[in-house]
């Protein structure tokens, strides 16, 4: 092996792997020091999120949640742009799943009003992203702060929007009334049985196959379209870009767009998959949840689904871990999250020279 | 005019004491920000220091220790940050959200480990925590109108740690315009190349710049729960780190002018509170949510170069890669 196709796996796998494993095995050690057993919690949280049907269940019906928002910030990734805002797409998104929902004539058919909601939360996803991008592309504030406020802000508006403008008459909890039925997105326990197979219910629904359907969608518009082309060049370069004829800041623009679009699927799987109505916080984590997915995934959709996958074991997992030990509660996943982000985006870097020196080290003759 | 006068006296009131993390943090994120490392970081460092020094502070019974142990906690994050940013040259941005989080989540988990409830420590009991100081001469001045009203409710009868916060802003400003490590600092978040030419350690200003912020939104944190409130609870901090990232860009990375803003943004919750519910006559009820996003608002129409403008150091966010 040639010493570039070396840097190139160590790059691509070793690198990755060693982060991930050291996230891990920091967890490992924050459980020691709270008083519990790393091989039991393991156990009971593989158990938990893998064991049985249902169980399996929620581990995917979270997991559709990190590919949409995973899916989100390595998209904006690819164009050199942080985007930190997803948990406010997400949030707005459901918005515009929620006013489809809610307001389109019931007698309409399912085929008909279930593209439109999905399309109200992509729409609304992208309505929230493009000002903080505008101002990126064409004022020269910086997308990170801007996203940040947007988070704030798209709390407080939903707030706003629940409490005065969607809470039914009467009701005391800041929720809005139940979406038409032909909004719903089936169960995958119902399909499964309508096919005559018997399986347990859990939340997952067919916004599964959503989260499949954009994540190859994802990757045949970044590498196979030109403007995926334009999207990776801006990203690696801007000078480059612009001598290639690409507008950087429309770029900034369109890459934003898409992302918070993206962002803003998660409603569709927690309100029209589940909840069928809209209420506070039903976004919540999963918007920096993204985050780690996508620098665990390494912006690929496959890497993504894969992080997005383990994710979803861990959110299923941790729900376990509460359950059954005393000592410890599922934040043990906002910890996890945060670790993975720390050596897989923060200290990417950490193992570099060490495996470099040693799998690839430069000969003196070349 | 005696009841407007007193309710105005009770919301600056109630704006001073919401604004003293507002300062540190600011105050925190500047020196960063200053020295070139973007601090995202600053809300997990509140919320951290914040939740160890209340275990601190319930464990030993002094806020004092609690103080110290707030400090220590925020300065550890700030050093992971560090390491992360300066020492391996990773993307501050995502250090800085990684250490959000783990504050987020390990405060969580300790508060059931250490003490058996989820997101909250034990209360703290009479001097266990910081007690509010009435300082001499309310007595003599009490009787003039207006003024003794000020010096009573507004100057007097806040904690230490608040005089402490507005004491630290002349204090910052000192240090980042008339010291050499001042000079230094600026420099070394214009124009790192210049300073590492001059012969001087990039990283070893940078981490310099990390642990005085570390040490600042200690100080922030443990006010939170060991002098504003009595006890740690999930969350506490409520995007307080953000507001103060967002008074830092909105004062233009300048003590007086972070200081202004970060009471203009305490200001506007104090309000929110205040005008809960309450109909202005030819307005009608403002809707609290508008008056908690305004610091939000505000900031953005500031970034976008509406109102004045914002330039951040030159070097932020920018790794220094030393050429060999």
């Amino acid at each position: 092996m040639t010493r570039d196709r070396r840097l190139s796996w160590i790059n691509g796998l070793l690198l990755p792997l060693f982060n991930v494993l050291t996230a891990f095995l920091a967890t490992g050690i924050i459980f020691l020091f709270i008083g519990v057993d790393p091989v039991e919690a393991t156990k009971i949280l593989i158990y938990g999120a893998l064991g049985y049907d249902e169980g399996l269940g929620y581990t995917l019906y979270y997991a559709t949640n990190f590919v949409f928002t995973g899916l989100a910030v390595a998209v904006a990734f690819h164009a050199g742009l942080f985007n930190i805002g997803g948990e406010g797409q997400a949030y707005v998104g459901g918005l515009g799943t929620a006013l489809v929902a809610l307001y389109i004539n019931p007698a309409m058919s399912a085929w008909i009003v279930i593209p439109l909601a999905i399309s109200g939360g992509l729409l609304f996803g992208a309505l929230w992203a493009i000002i903080p991008a505008y101002l990126q592309a064409y004022r020269g504030s910086h997308i990170v702060i801007t996203t940040i406020m947007f988070n704030f802000l798209a709390s407080s508006l939903m707030v706003y929007i629940l409490v005065n403008i969607l809470r039914e008459v009467g009701e005391m909890s800041p929720e809005s009334g139940d979406f038409i039925a032909a909004s719903w997105l089936p169960f995958v326990h119902d399909v499964f049985a309508s096919f005559g197979y018997k399986i347990a219910k859990s939340p997952l629904n067919l916004s599964i196959l959503v989260a499949l359907f954009f994540s190859a969608a994802v990757w045949f518009f970044l590498w196979h379209t030109r403007w995926g082309f334009a999207i990776r060049a801006a990203g690696k370069s801007n000078e480059a870009a612009i001598y290639s004829g690409i507008d950087p800041k429309k770029i900034i623009v369109v890459t934003m767009c898409i992302s918070g679009a993206l962002a803003g699927l998660v409603g569709i799987n927690e309100l029209m998959g589940v909840q069928h109505r809209l209420f506070l916080n039903f976004n919540y984590g999963y918007g920096f949840g993204g985050i780690a997915v996508a620098l665990m995934g390494r912006n690929h959709p496959v890497g993504i689904l894969i992080a997005a996958f383990l994710f979803g074991i861990l959110y299923q997992g941790g729900a376990e871990l509460d359950f059954e030990l005393q000592n410890v509660s599922r934040d043990i996943v906002v910890v996890m999250q945060g670790l993975v982000i720390l050596f897989c985006g923060g200290l990417e870097y950490l193992y570099k020279p060490i495996l470099v020196r040693f799998l690839a080290p430069v000969k003196e003759s070349e | 005019m005696s009841d407007f006068f007193l309710t105005a006296i009770m919301t600056l009131d109630a704006s001073v004491r919401v604004c003293v993390p507002l300062i540190f943090a600011a105050m925190a994120g500047l020196f960063a920000e200053r020295s070139g490392i973007v601090d995202i970081g600053l809300e997990g460092k509140l919320l951290m220091s914040a939740f160890v020094a209340a275990s601190a502070a319930s464990v030993f019974g002094s806020p004092w220790l609690g103080l110290i142990a707030g400090m220590f906690a925020s300065v550890v994050l700030a050093m992971i940050h560090g390491f992360a940013s300066i020492t391996y040259k990773g993307n501050q941005i995502v250090s800085g959200v990684a250490i959000n989080i783990l504050a987020s989540g390990l405060t969580m988990i300790l508060t059931l480990a250490w003490f058996k409830r989820g997101g909250i420590t034990p209360t703290l009991q009479g001097d266990e925590r910081f007690l509010s100081i009435t300082l001499p001469g309310v007595d003599i001045i009490d009787h003039i109108p207006i003024l003794g009203v000020v010096y009573r409710e507004l100057i007097s009868g806040h904690n230490i740690l608040v005089y402490l916060a507005f004491a630290i802003v002349p204090v910052v400003w000192w240090v980042v315009y008339r010291t050499r490590f001042g000079l230094r600092l600026r420099a070394v978040g214009e124009n790192p190349k210049a300073v590492d030419t001059a012969g001087l350690s990039v990283e070893g200003l940078r981490y310099r710049a990390l642990l005085i912020g570390g040490i600042l939104c200690g100080i922030g944190g443990a006010y939170l729960s060991t002098a504003y409130n009595a006890q740690f609870t999930k969350e506490m901090t409520a995007g307080g780190g953000f507001i103060a990232l967002a008074a830092l860009i909105f004062g233009k990375w300048h003590p007086y002018k972070v200081l202004a803003a970060c009471f203009l943004f305490a200001f506007l919750q104090a309000l929110a509170i205040r005008l809960q519910g309450v109909i202005i006559p030819g307005i009608g009820e403002i809707p609290v949510q508008l008056i908690d996003a305004a610091p939000y608002i505000l900031t953005i129409i500031l970034l976008a170069g509406f109102i004045g403008k914002a330039t951040p150091p030159k070097a932020s966010a920018q790794p220094y890669i030393k050429e060999l």
